[in-house]
């Protein structure tokens, strides 16, 4: 480090536990954030991460602990508290109204503003020296993930923290915006601020944060320093033992096109939904087709649009092996072969208050035998049992909840509900997205097995090390166009990094 | 600091059932309050709501005859209001079963065949379920709000009904009343013991309950409905159908209820006239959220109403009680079995 350590830390949290029930979500954490320093938290997801920051911002109450905030102990009962100590906080989930400005949403989160010129004056003082390009005045409903988070940022920015607290800020950004992101940050850390920064990114914590806090199962696993450590090392600090990767055998020949999509226009359900223009798109039969991009360029509608379950076609079809399916119902088309693993995992994959076997008939009805018009439970509980089984799904008892299964879980059931119906096509939305890192290569290498037994997957993703562990070919969609897809094993991320922030324009034929 | 709702966890078994007892009990305790604050005496009012109703083999059969049409319309809601479509306007398709119903009694008069009930049985059901299905197209068609369209439904039936007995459907020897014919035999739903009040109606309805129970319970079609009511993308994504299930569940509601009228006419006034509703429409909509939108506990609700409805009749001139009361009563009791829900899965805490 160049210049000298200050004395009294930032802040400094001893012995910190919370129980919540049974779970310690928290084991006599300590951390400790100095000036000018940015600083990581790494853990897989339900490592702790959130409860932690949740206790450093006043949103829970710790068992036990104290917190020092420049030498001095103090009570943290608030968010508010927390602020005026100058803690800002930087959510994932972003808290902005779509309908409003960038300007009226920033004078929204800030006490005692009003979206007048004042306002927009320090917004774009704040703005300049940080490096975060903003339009005070558009409409956060045409704006992208990257740009969202800037108001987010700026808005904690405006209150002149000494701590700010990011939670997983790069998962939604290109690597360009991860890049401009980076740059702010340490403008703000060589101003002499305490950046704590969460993710479960190794390369960009190894590339920006000069110390690492990394916590498993609510406990503190160490603190090091990850410039002196591989992201391997690291990765196996956050898991415990080593985690397996994804055998994966690119380059064999696939089989015939089993999903054909030409040409395809949607117009979406909801207002501010993305329509879909002339999307191109076939997968083979024993390959794996990664769908990349940024969050909100149709990903959502795209899934619709395939599995049939809404979004108005204007014009192309979709076909499953020769069948036009473009009008058909999500019914149908499982019957054809093809299985559907949406995003959500509750509300959408599952009902949240009904059990696992019975969730089994919501996708299993039209093609599998659960009893016909009068469901057989002994069926139902047969097939979950063994999903169960096969996908080490684990819960509170044998035929749980789906609300009772942790994410990880619940993605296994979800997928392996799927795969137990030995579809001939799977298409799957985010397919680990908050799942922990054992679950995820659970996940990966199944559908990678499934398409090298013969069937066809698409990934449609967020994630571009998944898109590049698991695909054979890349598209990448953005602003609802998509870009012709390429061979994995010829591309880079920064190639995919460009496309995921220009729409795709037909060149002239 | 804010009065908030905070999760408990999960709800043993035992815990389900003693809350709407406890919830019943605080109503009656409250009730009591009530009337003794309006200076009534309690013994009095516990020998009207309870002892009476219950013990005599009179107030037994009026009971149940109150109960017949509570719990088959309540049968029916409970899978509009399971799939989260709100039928309010049961009460118009009661009017319209016994509209229809007695219409065929009206126009087979002096023939007397033997199929003169069953065909009005299914005519009213049928009057019924069309009558039900109106609300459900306007939805599916122009995304009109059924609870508007199929309350606002109910005025158009009422009103149709009062035309009809007042002017071409009118008994000429009536002195000018407005009620239609009194049916001949041949289209009177009888007492199940011969002499007595209580009709096949009540065992039309304990089969009602008995096909609830195994269509939610056991399929795929009550699944559908619950689905669609607990999460519509998880239904959707299932290929459940939303305007099909819309379209089922108003033709279930509907013809239930359309049967209800039908019986009622038939069993009970044996003659068309304005006032064959009584609200049961509504007040079964009552009824089916007591009972926890489940076919048995709607029974058992439709019982405990009947006690109460039976009972005010007699407090009116016992205990110069206004009806209106019983209407509070009915309000009470729905709230206690309610809030005593709200509070076995959440707890009041200050935040």
């Amino acid at each position: 480090m160049s210049e000298a350590p200050p004395r009294v830390p930032l802040i400094r949290c001893t012995g910190l536990t919370k129980r919540f029930g049974s779970l310690v979500a928290n084991d006599s954490v300590s951390l400790t954030v100095e000036q000018g320093e940015i600083h990581a938290l790494l853990g897989e997801n339900g490592a702790g991460k959130s409860t932690l920051v949740k206790t450093l911002y006043g949103i829970l109450k710790p068992d036990a602990g104290t917190i020092e905030w420049q030498g001095r102990p103090v009570e943290l009962p608030n968010p508010e508290a927390a602020r005026k100590l100058g803690i800002g906080m930087v959510f994932q989930h972003f808290s902005l109204f779509d309908e409003l400005t960038v300007l009226e949403n920033i004078a929204l989160g800030t006490p005692g503003a009003r979206a007048d010129e004042e306002l927009a004056a320090r917004v774009d003082r704040v703005a300049r020296t940080y490096g975060l390009a903003l339009e005070p005045h558009r409409p956060v409903w045409t704006l992208s993930a990257g740009e969202r988070q800037r108001i987010e940022i700026a808005r904690c920015l405006l209150q002149e923290p000494k701590l700010i607290v990011l939670d997983e800020p790069t998962s939604v950004l290109t690597p360009q915006e991860s890049e401009t992101l980076f740059a702010s940050l340490e403008t703000l850390r060589a101003q002499g601020a305490g950046i704590l920064f969460i993710s479960h990114k190794l390369e960009e914590v190894r590339q920006i944060c000069s110390m690492a806090t990394i916590l498993r199962g609510g406990k503190l696993i160490a603190h090091a320093d990850p410039r002196k450590e591989t992201a391997r090392s690291l990765a196996s600090l956050m898991v415990g033992e080593g985690v397996n990767e994804v055998k994966t055998r690119h380059g064999e020949s696939a089989g015939p096109v089993f999903l054909a999509v030409s040409g395809l226009s949607v117009k979406p359900e909801i207002s501010h939904g993305i329509p879909l223009k002339a999307i191109d798109l076939e997968v083979r039969a024993g390959e794996v087709v990664a769908v990349a991009g940024v969050a909100g360029n149709g990903q959502s509608e795209l899934f619709a649009a395939l599995s049939g379950e809404g979004g108005e076609v204007k014009a192309g079809t979709v076909r499953l092996r020769d069948r036009d399916v473009t009008r058909t119902d999500i019914g149908e088309r499982r019957r054809l072969g093809a299985a559907f693993v949406p995003e959500g995992r509750l509300g959408h994959a599952t009902l949240p208050q009904r059990s696992l076997s019975e969730n089994i008939a919501l996708s299993w009805h039209e093609t599998e035998d659960v009893g016909g018009f009068f469901l057989s439970a002994d069926k139902l509980k047969a097939a979950a049992a063994a999903v169960i089984k096969q996908f080490d799904v684990r819960g509170p008892s044998s035929d749980p909840r789906a609300a009772q299964l942790s994410g990880g879980n619940l993605q296994k059931y979800i997928v392996g509900r799927e795969i137990a119906r030995n579809p001939k096509l799977i298409i799957v939305d985010q397919p680990t997205w908050g799942v922990d890192a054992r679950a995820a290569a659970l996940i990966r290498q199944t559908l990678v097995d499934l398409a090298r037994a013969g069937a066809a997957v698409l990934i449609i993703t967020q994630d571009l090390d998944e898109a590049f562990e698991m695909s054979d070919r890349i598209s990448v969609i953005c602003g609802g166009t998509m870009h012709p897809p390429v061979a994995t094993a010829t591309t880079d991320r920064e190639a995919i990094g460009l496309r995921m922030t220009s729409a795709y324009e037909r060149t002239a034929a | 600091m804010a009065l908030t709702l905070v999760p408990r966890g999960p709800v043993s078994r035992l815990r389900e059932i003693t809350t709407p007892l406890i919830a019943f009990a605080a109503a009656v305790l409250i009730a009591a309050v009530v009337l003794l604050a309006m200076g009534k005496p309690l013994g009095v009012a516990f020998h009207v709501y309870f002892m009476e109703p219950l013990t005599s083999s009179w107030g037994i059969q009026e009971v149940l005859l109150k109960a017949t049409p509570l719990t088959l319309i309540a049968v029916g809601l409970i899978f509009a209001i399971r799939a989260n479509r709100w039928n309010i306007g049961a009460e118009g398709q009661y009017v319209i079963g016994g509209l229809v119903g007695g219409a065929v009694a009206i126009f087979t008069h002096g023939s007397g065949g033997f199929w003169v009930l069953p065909l009005m049985l299914i005519a009213g059901t049928l009057g019924g379920l069309l009558y039900g299905l109106l609300p459900a197209v306007l939805r599916n068609r122009f995304g009109i709000s059924e609870i508007l369209s199929s309350l606002m439904l109910v005025y158009v039936a009422e009103l149709l009904l009062d035309y009809l007995v007042r002017g071409p459907w009118r008994d000429p020897r009536a002195f000018n009343f407005p009620k239609s014919v009194n049916f001949e035999d041949a289209a009177i739903l009888g007492p199940i013991v011969a002499g007595g009040k209580l009709h096949w109606g009540a065992v039309i309805a304990a089969l009602a309950v008995v096909a609830g129970v195994v269509m939610l319970g056991r399929s795929l079609f009550g699944f559908a409905v619950s689905a669609t009511g607990e999460a519509p993308r998880a239904a959707n994504f299932a290929g459940f159908n939303d305007r099909k299930l819309t379209l089922a569940v108003f033709a279930l509601s509907g013809a239930l209820a359309g049967l209800a009228g039908v019986v009622e006419v038939s069993a009970n006034i044996g003659q068309l006239q304005p006032s064959i509703g009584q609200a049961y429409g509504f007040t079964a909509i009552i009824v089916a959220f007591l009972g926890r939108l489940h076919p048995v506990g709607a029974l058992l609700a439709a019982l405990v109403l009947s006690v109460l409805l039976i009972g005010s009749e007699t407090a009116q001139i016992m205990l110069k009680l206004p009806f209106d009361m019983t209407r509070a009563f009915m309000g009470l009791l729905l709230l206690s079995v309610l809030a005593g829900e709200a509070l076995t899965r959440y707890r009041l805490a200050w935040r």
